[in-house]
Parts: structure tokens; sequence; C-alpha cells
């Protein structure tokens, strides 16, 4: 471990560090509130020499994408990051990257979703893609966004998927925060050079990348069996399964380099004796802590369970850490709309069917940038107690600060 | 046997013919190539040569005239729409009978 520097940043610039710090090759983005900065930074050093890299300007996100996918498919490392309808209009390529196995790394500057028309934050753009196959990890704070996105590297490297690196927008993204910058040579200590690409590019042994795959299997030109589409996303599948594991297994890593770890798929706070357990993700969690100090003080045994890589979902982690405790109030920044908070599902679902699972209650807040304060998830958790003692078992989400009566 | 052990978690293959499957069983209409319009045809040379250029695959052969390898045609007509001396003309499947393609290649797949 050697010295780095501590700098006063925004998650904007944390996020540019730790990009610099990788090495990449290729940027390519399009501005839109909150990330714009983070490419601004990234652009201003790429211009000075600082970075020696090719940055690609776009006339959309989709083309952003695309560019990482083709700069990614012969064996650079690339980086570009976005925002709420820019994910959006991303989308068909952000399945493709996946698809395809590229170690693309993707900065989310969380922000709710048009329309109405809003640049303020949640989690509703990166939840809503949270099916196309990358990993997801949300950040607490600055000096989170920094290390999470150098290992974002290593995890999209080890294992050929992309990597989501979710921060809120404007809480973190415009918010400065004092963070530590590894040294370049810790950075390159932890990060070694991107391993050859899963794409043959070979002028001597031409490839055709990305054909047409039908449903069966079917024998190639020479005989040998290739997959259907199936087994392909089959192992698409097994690659992020295998992310429960690297994932903590990198932020070890960086740990021992570095000096700082996360705890890989989730964190906690006093959650050891926690009775009633206040799950979140991102800058939220860090809210909870200070909620669940004031429930303690008024004697709630009340605790943390934060969700850092939200896929692939840390199911059996969660089961190990929630089995036994009384109840569970999970407070999501995003809706499946006509359902419940995507989080609230996806834990109930892994509650399913354990003798001793908690009641799991669902809190939605915070949607557009509406205010969240550590009282609004206390009084939340009073409701959710309370609801508790009377025996409900089920009850629609709880919107937390919603003003519609008063 | 399984899939696993062909090497390669992504779609990828070796540019070869017969890559993207026996595509001339979706033909429903058929370039049927007149050698007295053809320029390459009638000049005896490997000229022109459009028709090779464009189809999009890569089932025609270069010559004078050029060769259309009906196993893998899938009958789009850029040929034919391409050709410059409207040498091609698409002519309905069903006018020929039955679609003609290589059932031996289709028994092997
Ligand atoms: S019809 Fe289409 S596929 Fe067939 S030879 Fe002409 S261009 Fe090629
Ligand atoms: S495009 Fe027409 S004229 Fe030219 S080579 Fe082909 S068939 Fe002949």
């Amino acid at each position: 471990m050697s010295t780095g520097t501590t700098e006063v940043m925004t998650g904007n610039e944390a996020a540019a560090a730790a990009v610099k710090l990788a090495r990449v090759q290729v940027v390519a983005a399009y501005p839109i509130t909150p990330q714009s900065p983070v490419v601004e930074q990234l652009s201003a050093w790429v211009e000075s020499g600082e970075l020696p890299a090719e940055f690609v300007t776009v006339e959309s996100e989709h083309s952003a994408l695309t560019v990482c996918i083709t700069a990614s498919t012969v064996g650079a490392r690339v980086f570009t990051a976005t925002s709420a309808n820019g994910l959006a209009y991303m989308t068909e390529q952000v399945w493709w990257a996946a698809g395809a196995r590229l170690p693309i790394v993707m900065c989310i500057a969380n922000r709710a979703m048009a329309a109405p028309w809003n640049v303020l934050n949640d989690q509703q753009d990166s939840m809503s893609v949270r099916d196309a196959g990358w990993v997801q990890l949300y950040c607490r704070d600055n000096q989170e966004i920094l290390d999470t996105t150098l290992q974002a590297y290593r995890i999209a490297e080890r294992l050929n998927v992309p990597v989501m690196v979710c921060y809120d927008g404007f809480l973190l993204s415009h918010t400065v925060m004092p963070v530590s910058v590894p040294s370049v040579g810790d950075a390159d200590a932890f990060l070694p050079k991107r391993p050859e690409p899963l794409q043959i590019v070979d002028v001597n042994d031409p490839r055709n990348i990305g054909p047409v795959v039908i449903a069966d299997p079917r024998a190639d030109a020479s005989g040998q069996s290739c997959h259907g589409y199936m087994e392909i996303r089959a192992l698409h599948q097994q690659a992020l399964l295998a992310a429960l594991e690297v994932v903590p297994e990198v932020d070890a890593e960086y740990a021992a380099v570095v000096g700082r770890g996360w705890g890989g798929l989730t964190w906690e706070y006093l959650l050891e004796d926690a009775e009633l357990v206040l799950v979140a993700a991102g800058s939220l969690g860090t809210q909870a802590t200070v909620a669940v100090e004031t429930l303690r003080a008024q004697g709630v045994q009340a605790g943390v369970l934060g969700i850092r890589c939200y896929r692939p979902f840390p199911a059996a982690a969660l089961r190990e850490r929630l089995v036994g405790r009384k109840g569970v109030l999970v407070f999501d920044k995003a809706l499946s709309y006509g359902y419940e908070g995507p989080i609230c599902a996806d834990l109930r679902a892994a509650l399913s069917g354990e003798p001793d699972a908690p009641t799991v209650w669902g809190a939605v807040c915070g949607l557009g940038g509406r205010d969240v304060s550590p009282d609004h998830l206390v009084d939340a958790a009073r409701r959710a107690l309370a609801d508790g003692h009377a025996g409900t078992r089920h009850r629609p989400t709880d919107w937390i600060n919603l003003r519609l009566d008063g | 046997m399984g899939t696993r052990e062909c090497g390669s978690p992504i779609a990828m293959s070796r540019p070869s013919v017969g890559e993207a499957g026996l595509t001339g069983d979706w033909r429903n209409s058929r370039p049927v190539m007149d050698a007295a319009k053809c320029l390459a045809a009638k000049s005896g040379k490997v000229t022109c040569q459009l028709c090779w250029a464009y189809c999009p695959d890569a089932c025609i052969t270069q010559g004078a005239g050029p060769a259309i390898d009906l196993t893998y045609c899938k009958g789009c007509g850029i040929c034919a729409e391409e050709c410059p001396a409207g040498a091609i003309a698409m002519v309905p499947e069903a006018e020929h009978g039955t679609c003609e393609i290589d059932a031996a290649a289709e028994v092997a797949r």
C-alpha cells in the first residue's frame, strides 16, 4: 500500500478519478444531467493528455454504448456513463453488451424517469434494466463510488459481464466529500491489464461475431455442435451467478492492496441483535443508519442491511442475515408499477418458504428527488411495527412523505 | 453430445458456406439469369459482377457470367434489382414446381 491523496470531490469526480486510474482506452458518452460532469472531466483529461484514451463524441446514448461495445469487442477497456432517459434510450445496446459478454463499465448517476420531466434522484432508471444481464452495484458515498468503479473493471473482466456502478444523482453525483484516491501504483497492482476478449479478432483467422443463433444447437461448417440461444443464455446466467462469489473476492483483493473494503454483496449496521431490519440500496442506506440510531434510542432494536450488489441478487446472503428476525422494512427508490418496489419483491421471494422468515413490509420513497429524512424512515418503521403488532401480513406499499392528502 | 465443448460462451462462427443455415429453403422467388443480356456473359469476361457484390448472402460466384448457388439463395431479389442490364428475373418458385435445394445438404444438417 502506498500513499495516495485525499481530495474533496463530487461523486462524479470520484467516478472519473477511478476511470482514469483504470487506464481506460476508450470513452464514449452523450451528456445528460446529472451524469455529465463525469465525462466532462474525462474529456478534459483526454484533451490535456493526462489520460491517453480516445474520447468519442456521439449523437446519442445508443451510439455511446455502441462505440463501447465495438471497442470492447476488439479488446479495449472502455467506459460510459448515463442517467434516466439516456439509459432508456440505450436500452437495446444495454442488452447487447451483456449478451455479447463484454466487460464494459458504465456509471449510472441515478435519476427519475420521465414523464413528467424531472432531473432529480431516484433509482427507477437502473432498476428498470435489472433483467438485462449486467452486474449492478449501488454506492453509499463518494469514496465507495471511486473504489467500486475500480473494482467494477476487475469484476467485469474476470467474468466477461458488464457492470453498472449506480450512485444517487445530485445526492452523491454533485455533493462534495473527502475522497481518498489510491496511488497509481496501487491501482495498477490491483487492476491488471484486461485479459484477451472472448471475441476472436484476427485477420488471419476471421470470425463472424454475434451472428444469428437459432433456437436449437446446430453443427457449424466443421461439424462442431454449437450453442443454440438457450445454451448461450444459460452460460450468461452462470457467469452472473458466479459474481456472487467474485464481487466479495474482488472487494477483498482491493482491501488487501488499497486498505479499504465495502463488504462485497451487502453491508450492515447495528444488525447483530436487530429485530427490525431496514433494507435499502445506495445513499438511502446511510439515512437508514441514522434512523436506526433514533429507533434504538426509542427502545426499538433496529439495524440496517444495505444492498450493495443488486444483480446478481444476493438471495442466500440475505436469507442468512434475515431469517429469524421479526420484521424487515424495505425502502425502494423505484417501483415496478402495478406491483411494488423491486428490492422488496425480490427479498420476499428470497425469504419465501423459510420457516422462520420475518414479515417483509415495503415502502417507496424519494421518487423524483422527494426529500427523505431519517425522521421519515423512523415514522415508516413505527407504522410497520404497528402493523406487525396488529397482525397485518399484507398491506399496500407505504408511500413515504406523500402529500396527496395533506 | 452437449454444446459445452464448442469452447466459446458467445455467438461466434468462422465465415464459411452454409454458416447462416440453409437459407435457400426460405426462397419463394428464384433469380433466373439470362446469358443473352448479362454483360459479363456477353463479353466473355469477368466484368460488371454487381450481382455478386450486392448479394447479401454471398451465394453468387464471380464469372462470365456469375453463378447463383440456389442452396443458399434466399430469393430476396436484390441482384435482380441491381443488375444494370436487367439480366436477372425473379420467377415465383411455384412456377418451378418445388423449391430446389440441395437435399443432401439438408439431410446432413
Ligand atoms: S435473390 Fe438475393 S440471395 Fe438470391 S442470389 Fe439474388 S441477391 Fe443473392
Ligand atoms: S449484375 Fe447483371 S449484368 Fe452484371 S454480372 Fe450480374 S447478371 Fe451480369
